[in-house]
This record gives C-alpha cells, structure tokens and sequence, in this order.
C-alpha cells in the first residue's frame, strides 16, 4: 500500500508531473495547438523617454504574410484603458503602462508595435521593417544620481517606522554604520514571455498565458477589455519558472488579445530574451545603509534601516525591503525608513524572496560586521539577540525554531573549523572560508476551494484553479490527499491552472502549501466523513455487523475501500457503497481560509557557507551550503528539498553574480542576454545539503506547515558575502561580489 | 548626451530592403529563374509586391525526426527549433533564448547533442534528429528520464528536455567520469530553478548504472 507519510523520508513521493516533464508532453504556455495560428512579435522603442513623432508601418504591412502592424496610431480602443481604468493592476499606486495607448515613451524598449504574421519568422522579419521617429526627452535611469528625487511611498504600509529611540545606535558603545548596494537583478525564468490568445466569439476570449495566477490575469484581462469575468478564461497550467515575474499581466499580454482581436485568428506572442529584462519586471537596484549598536556584551541597543530603490516612473512598486529588521532581533530601538526613486525604466516586480532578501543581505551583513567588532562568534551573536516573542507585534510566535537551524546547520557544515581572523584558514593559494545569513519570511495563508471527486474503482480526483511554476503544488496536493485518505499516491490526479476550476491563490509568497493543502485536507475530511455517513446506514454491511454509528476516526480508508480500525475482517468496496447509496461518483467542494489569530506567524531559514577565494584571480568557489529551514511539517519532502536548493542557487546568483547594467547615456541595457548577464550555471554549484527541523507549527493550518519558497533565497546573499570576508578579510558591500572587487 | 530634441532612428531599413530584393533578384537569377513565372520575378524586381517573395521562399527538406521521416517545404531562415515546434508539433523542445545562450533547445542530431535554435533547419538534410519525445520506448522511460525523476532533477521543467538530451550526450561523449566533470560539461543547460545537484546525481546516477546510451 502507498500510503505516504509526511516525515517518511526513506520514501518520498516522486514529482507527480515529472513523466510530463521528461517526456516533453508537459504544455507550456506558447504550446497549445490552434488552427489558423497567427503570431505576432512586439517592436521596442529605442530611447528611454520621449514622445513617438511619427512612424513608418507600410513597409511592414507589404511583407510577406503580415496581418496587421498595431501601433498606438491604430490600436483599438481598449474600454478600461479610457477610462483610466487599471488593466493590470498591482498593488501599487499609479497609472499602469497603457500598451499601444498614446505616443508616450516612458522606458526603453517600451512595446511601440505590435507585428502579426502567418508565421513567425515573418512577424519577426517584418518587425524589423517598423521604423519610429521620436521627439526625445531627457531620461534618468541610474539611482545613485537622482537620490535627490526620493519620496516615501503611499500608503501607510511604508512609512517610517519607530521602535523606542529614533537611531539609538548612534550612541552605543559598540557601533557600525555602512551602506549596501544591490543591483538590479532580473528574474529571467527559462521559459520565454508567452501568451497564446482566441476569441472564441465576439466578447469570448480563451488566453494561455505565463502567470502565476490565472484568476488575477482573468481580471485584468476583463478590466481591460470590460467583458465579464465569466467572458474570460485562463490557463496556465505549468509555468517554466517565474520567481514572481508572473505575479500581474504585463502590457504584451494585453497587446497578445488586443492581437488576435484585430486579425480574428488565435494568436502567438512570445516575448524575445532581450524583451525578458526590459518588459516584465525587475528585483530593485536598491541603496541600504544600516546603523546597529550594541554593548559589549553584544546586546543589541539600537538598529536603523534605510533603504532607496528604483520604481518606474509611471507607478510606485513596493516591498517590505526594510521590514526584516523590525523583527528579526531583539532589539529596543528600531528605525526603518523606505524611499522610492522614479526613473525610466519598467515598473519592478517582486522577485522571489522579495524585499527581504535585499533588506537581509544588508541587515545580516552588518550583524557579521558587528560581532567582528564585538569579537564574537556571528552565531553567538545571533543568539544573544535572539527575539523570544515577535518585537514588531509584540505577539507570541505561532512557532519559531531558529536556535536549532543554527544548531544543526553549525555541525553540518563545520563551523568549528572556522577561525575569527579572516584569511587564517588556507588550502594552498586558496584562503577558505565560512559565513551565515539568516532568513524569515511571513508564514501566510489565504483561501482556496478545493474540488474532490471519488470513483467507485477509488481513483480520487482534486481540483483547484492554482498552478505551478516548479515547487510542486500538484506534488503536495497529492501528498496531503494520500496521508489523509491512505489512498495510494498512483490513484490521484491533480487538475490545475484554470479558471475553469474552482478558484484557488495566485502563486507567491510562500502561501501555496499553507492554502491549497489546508484546502485539500479539509475538503478530503469532509470526503470522510460523507463516506462515514453513507456506510453507516441501515441495510449496509457494517449495520449488519451490528455497528450501529459509524465515525470517519473509526474508518481505515485504502486504495479500494473503507473497512473498521477496530475490525479490519470487514471491508467495504467503495463501488458497493456507491451503489447501495444509488451513486455513480462521490463529489465535495469545500472553501477554505486562514484565520486572524493572535500569534505572529513566519517561517526562518539559515544558510551556512564554505567557500574558497583564489586572491590573485579573485576568483571565488563555493565548497559547500547547508541550506537550513524551520518550515513546520514538511508536507512533501523530495519537493521542499529542491524548492531549498534552488533558493540557494538564485541566492548565489545574487550573491556573485547577477547585475543588470544600464547604459546611462542611453538608458538601456548592455547586457540583455544570457550571456552577459550571468546566471548560476551547474559548474557554480557545489553539493547542497538541506536540513528541515520539520516540526508542526500549531497554528498556521491543519498540516502545521509553513512557508518555503522564499525563505529558500532569503539570507543567501550574507552568508556568501560573510565567508568572503571570513576567507579575505574584504567586507563587500556592493553586489554582486566579482572577482574586480577581490583582487588588491 | 541626452538633450531635448529631435531624435533620428539610425536605421539600416533601406539598405536591409535593398539587400532582400538584390539577393532575391541573384537568387531569381541563378536559381530560381527556371522554375519561377516571370511576372513574379518582375514584381520583385518592380519592388511592387514583396508577398509573392514569398513564392520563392520554400526549400524542399528531407528529415528524420524520431525515426519518422518528413518530406518538407521550408524557408531557409526557420530554425531547426522553430521547424520542430511550430511545424511539426514538437513541442517539447523549449524555446529559452532563441541565441544559444541557455542550452534548453539541446536535440541530438546524428547522436550528437545540438543547439536547435542555432542550427537553421535546412541543414539537417538527410539528418537524424531525436527530440525528448523520442527517447522513451513506448510507456518505457529512457534511463535518463527515469533518474531525473528519482532525483527531482528539475522543478519548472523548462530546461529539462535540454538537460536530458546533454546529459545523456554528456554521457557518450565520456564526460561523465565524475561529478566535477559533469558539472562542466553540463554548464551549457541553465536551469534558473536551480536544480543542478540533482541534475548531477541523475546523470551521475546512469553513467554507474553502464547502460549503452
């Protein structure tokens, strides 16, 4: 029997869409089949600001096979767009880029054409042919330069906050006060931009699309072409990575229906990779300085956090960059202040771990800087700060087990062969060593419905509109669904990504094991209990057998029937329940949501580094990472495992090398491909070792998990930057850590 | 720098135009004449009609794709990725890059591991080409299919076709002798979701098990 437990390590479930994945037969987005297929291919604006003076299309339009050229002379006018209404909302103030709506240039490379061929080397041949004239204006696009234009953002989630003292750590006997820089970083998920969209009727559309919820795309897409929700359906049921790139609809998703709209056949738009880092998105380039004082002791006295990032200039994109240092430590006095720049360039998106993994790289930076100062050991330092309740809220955490993360993740990776003066531990022209950062990230949980289906021959069927853009939802779901119900994991499928399921979360902040398991579970006890209630009626085999009232706790369920815990001799096939109950299938639908309670809920991570540093090339090489996480209960273990070790490769990525260069002058990137913006590739990566405490918190949600995603990433970056100090004695401050910055 | 002002695309339009025709007309000239009517090689000539460029356009392609031959008409500039996903319903050949930069779009053509976006897919006259739909025998997984399941080598599964064919390519071509060796000589695939000591240990894994590739 397959019944699966949570904590079974010795037999954890297998990927229950991996024979898709390594078949090839998995369905992305640009890959859903349509008769009549048009393609189209977006055309970029080639100054960062300015106005459109007037544009050149006949020559496209006369190439072979072209459809349409869309440019903002022509486009349709899009219902929501007139009336100032969002088609794209984010959480943030300001007016979303309008595709195709005026002559307006607010960044480079801005969508100013959409071509629409009958294949696509036509559209992409004819794109070249579209030619814009532009009244250029001057445009800003470095942050350091334009600081004076900082504002705090709306809203009273970001203003500054004040914990006892303002900047208490001025005053305190032990001090350092230092200034990070993080780059832009640019999420670049494997699988391109891509939406394949079809009118289905004159007000229908039928969208496949790269976002990470289809139900919040479904209302852009409504609001933008004012149609009913019901008018619009989206798919998107495996994702080929996203890392928060898909948490809105971008304007090339709107310009793809716009598209097929006009030529009225199914239409292809695939953003090109150069399109990737200038049209959906960015992790902020963000300037952090951090003040922190302690007794010598090495008690915390006084933290204060500033942080400036970029937004566009058309819309105010935040993150929690600074709110990390409110609770991580104990400490009296807090300080955090938040401040955005607007420059010409796409409006940011959260980028997995966001915020807090660029306020953690300098928060957990200066913690390493303050214990050398204090003469610590950055672990012990750690612990004497330790933050027992939750300083922000003043509540008790729903659970918290850092001090083990420490503990176990120490021994994993020796820390006890670390020396406090940098450079001491060496391995030939190699200096070695050992770094920590620790991480958190809010344990949340929202609502979802869950739809299950049981057949008589007791193959179970889960639905849910979520997807999944590679931790493994449909993994999880399954998990939950076995361990509740004992049927074996080889009889349950998954439905996903649609919005013609029951609605389910977008994808993001951790949340999606919190609220479509809990969803699962409850819905498969309720599943129980009906069984419960059919099998205990007159006239079936347990009344027969004298068992008057039958409870879902007294039931064993397995792959084909239920029998009694107490007397296992009597079993009953779910075919004869069903049709001595008059039923073909057995279907529940049940809601589930979190609710308010008075704990603060969040999980933590710590990741330990060994890394070797070659001074005269500056040349750094990770030995190994111990990727420690406090998660609750791990619901499918094989999963959780990669979801961790994939944190740490965007983490090191972060650390050492991604960096998205402007060409100030011309306000456009000079590295806008994958070989010149660089990325981990498998040689960068060593062994990874990933340490669950795995014990259920008691609150969150009936499995006791605990988010995991971004905890994955968040304190990666200080743990490398540590180690290279620890290894060097060169604090760096400024990411990515090249080999420039190492060599004397 | 960056003054108000009028502002003047440096375009290359004309002279990209003028190169088509000019090569068209070459084209017309040398090879085509004797097939194409004349009055379209005078409409291409008048500069009047580039749609029946179209006409000249198409080159005859025989190929073998996972054992099943295809006798195609295709235009020169179609990449053997875009022939295999656009055309001929391949799709599990992943599009990352479109500039040999990412490793996802990796076929073996004649055995050997290929970047399909790279290679136009006239040149594969006569070529054998295997995609990831042509590794399993039946319901029966490639080896390598089956350790990228059993390691979790992968999570969005974007990259993994690529990862698959290099890693069994990695395998042939003797560069699986350890782990530090495959990380190497895997370094073309990138997998943003980070699954790369799983990738090493599946491929790890089938070169142990001996298996002929």
């Amino acid at each position: 029997m397959g019944k699966h437990f949570f904590f079974d390590k010795n037999d954890p479930i297998d990927r229950v869409d991996g024979r898709a994945k390594v078949t090839g037969t998995a369905t992305y987005s640009a890959e859903y089949k349509a008769q009549n297929m048009a393609y189209g291919f977006l055309v970029g604006s080639t100054i960062a600001k300015g106005r459109i003076k007037s544009m050149e299309t006949k020559t496209a339009e006369r190439a072979p096979g072209v459809l349409a050229v869309i440019t903002h002379l022509n486009a349709p006018k899009l219902p929501g767009y007139q009336t100032g209404k969002d088609p794209s909302k984010p959480p943030a103030a300001g007016q979303p880029l309008r595709i195709f709506y005026d002559n307006e240039i607010f960044y480079y490379d801005q969508p100013i054409a959409l071509v629409i061929a009958d294949t696509f080397e036509r559209a992409v041949y004819a794109a070249k042919l579209v030619k814009a004239q532009y009244e250029k204006a001057e445009h800003q696009t470095e942050l350091k330069t334009n600081l004076a234009r900082k504002k705090t953002p709306t809203g009273p989630r970001f203003e500054d906050y004040k914990r006892g003292e303002a900047d208490a750590y001025k005053n305190a006997p032990v001090k350092i006060e230092e200034e990070y820089y993080h780059p832009i970083e640019v999420h670049n998920p494997m699988e391109l931009g891509s939406i394949i969209a079809r009118w289905e009727e004159k007000d229908k559309v039928t969208v496949f699309t790269k976002t990470q919820g289809v139900e919040a795309t479904q209302r852009s897409i409504a609001g933008a072409f004012k149609l009913p929700l019901e008018n619009i359906t989206v798919n998107a049921e495996h994702i080929g990575g996203a890392f928060g790139m898909g948490l809105r609809t971008w304007p090339y998703e709107i310009a793809g229906v716009m598209g097929a709209q006009k030529v009225g056949r199914p239409l292809k738009l695939v953003l090109h990779r150069e399109q990737m880092f200038t049209n959906v998105g960015h992790r902020p380039e963000t300037i952090q300085k951090i003040g922190l004082g302690a007794t010598p002791d090495g008690k915390l006295v006084g933290l204060t956090h500033e942080a400036i990032a970029d937004t566009s200039s058309y819309e105010e994109f935040t993150e929690a960059t600074v709110n990390i240092s409110r609770f991580l430590y104990a400490c009296p006095n807090v300080t955090t202040r938040y401040r955005l720049v607007p420059l010409n360039i796409c409006t940011p998106i959260w980028m997995r771990g966001p915020g807090e993994a660029t306020g953690a790289f300098a928060l957990e930076s200066a913690m390493d800087e303050l214990a050398f100062a204090l003469n610590l050991d950055p672990l012990e330092f750690r612990l004497r700060n330790h933050a027992d309740t939750d300083p922000e809220r003043n509540l008790p955490w729903s659970s918290k087990h850092v001090k083990e993360c420490y503990e176990m993740g120490a021994e994993k990776i020796g820390w006890e062969e670390r020396k406090a003066q940098p450079g001491a531990v060496k391995d030939g022209e190699w200096l070695i060593g050992y770094g920590m950062g620790t991480g958190s990230f809010g344990a949340f949980r929202g609502a979802a419905t869950v739809k299950i289906k049981l057949e008589p021959d007791g193959k179970l069927l889960l639905q849910c509109s979520v997807n999944d853009m590679g931790p493994g939802t449909a993994t999880m779901m399954t998990s939950v669904a076995s361990n509740e119900l004992g049927i074996p994991v080889n009889n349950i499928k998954v439905e996903m990504g649609s919005t013609n399921l029951p609605p389910g979360p977008t994808q993001g902040g951790s949340t999606v094991t919190s609220t479509v398991g809990a969803a699962v579970q409850e819905t498969c006890v309720a599943l129980k209990e009906k069984i419960a209630e059919l099998a205990g009626k007159e006239g079936l085999a347990f009344h027969k057998a004298n068992v008057q009232t039958v409870k879902a706790e007294d039931l064993r369920f397995s792959a084909s029937g239920i029998s009694l815990k107490k007397d296992d001799t009597l079993t009953i096939a779910y075919s004869d329940l069903f049709s001595q109950n008059g039923l073909t299938t057995l279907e529940l639908t049940r809601e589930s949501r979190g609710k308010q309670q008075p704990f603060s809920m969040y999980s933590f991570s710590v990741h330990f580094v060994k890394l070797r540093v070659h001074p005269p090339t500056g040349r750094i090489k990770i030995d190994h990472v111990v990727a420690c996480a406090d998660a609750g209960a791990i619901v499918s273990p094989k999963t959780a495992a990669s979801q961790m070790i994939g944190g740490v490769v965007g983490g090191i990525g972060m650390a050492l090398m991604e960096d998205m260069v402007i060409d100030h002058r011309f306000g456009r990137p000079v590295n806008n491909n994958l070989a010149d913006y660089h990325v981990p590739v498998n040689a960068d990566i060593p062994n990874v070792d990933v340490l669950f405490v795995n014990k259920k918190d008691p609150h969150t949600n009936p499995m006791g998990s605990k988010g995991l995603g971004e905890i994955a990433l968040v304190g990666v970056a200080p743990a490398v930057a540590n180690a290279v100090f620890n290894a060097t004695g060169k604090r760096i401050r400024s990411l990515p850590i090249t080999p420039d910055k190492l060599i004397d | 720098m960056a003054t108000k002002g009028s502002y003047h695309d440096q375009s290359d339009d004309k002279a990209a135009n003028e190169g088509r025709r000019k090569f068209l007309k070459q084209s017309s000239l040398l090879t085509a004449l004797a097939v194409a009517p004349t009055h379209l090689v005078k409409a291409a000539e008048s500069e009047i009609d580039e749609k029946a460029a179209a006409y000249f356009e198409q080159v005859p392609l025989s190929i073998e794709v996972n054992g099943a031959h295809h006798k195609l008409s295709v235009e020169p500039r179609v990449t053997l990725l875009d022939l295999l996903r656009e055309q001929l319903a391949l799709s599990g050949t992943k599009k990352g890059c479109d500039h040999g930069q990412c490793g996802a779009c990796t076929v073996h053509v004649n055995g050997k591991r290929v970047l399909s976006c790279m290679s136009l897919a006239v040149m594969q006259e006569g070529k054998k080409v295997t995609t990831i739909e042509g590794l399993a025998d039946g319901d029966r997984l490639h080896p390598m299919q089956e350790a990228f399941i059993k390691h979790d080598g992968f999570q969005c599964g974007y990259c993994t076709p690529g990862q698959i064919m290099s890693g069994i390519a990695c395998i042939r071509e003797g560069h699986a002798n350890s782990e530090d060796e495959i990380r190497e000589y895997m370094s073309g695939n990138i997998c943003r979701c980070g699954a790369y000591p799983n990738i090493v240990k599946a491929i790890a894994d089938v070169k142990k098990g001996g298996q002929q590739l």
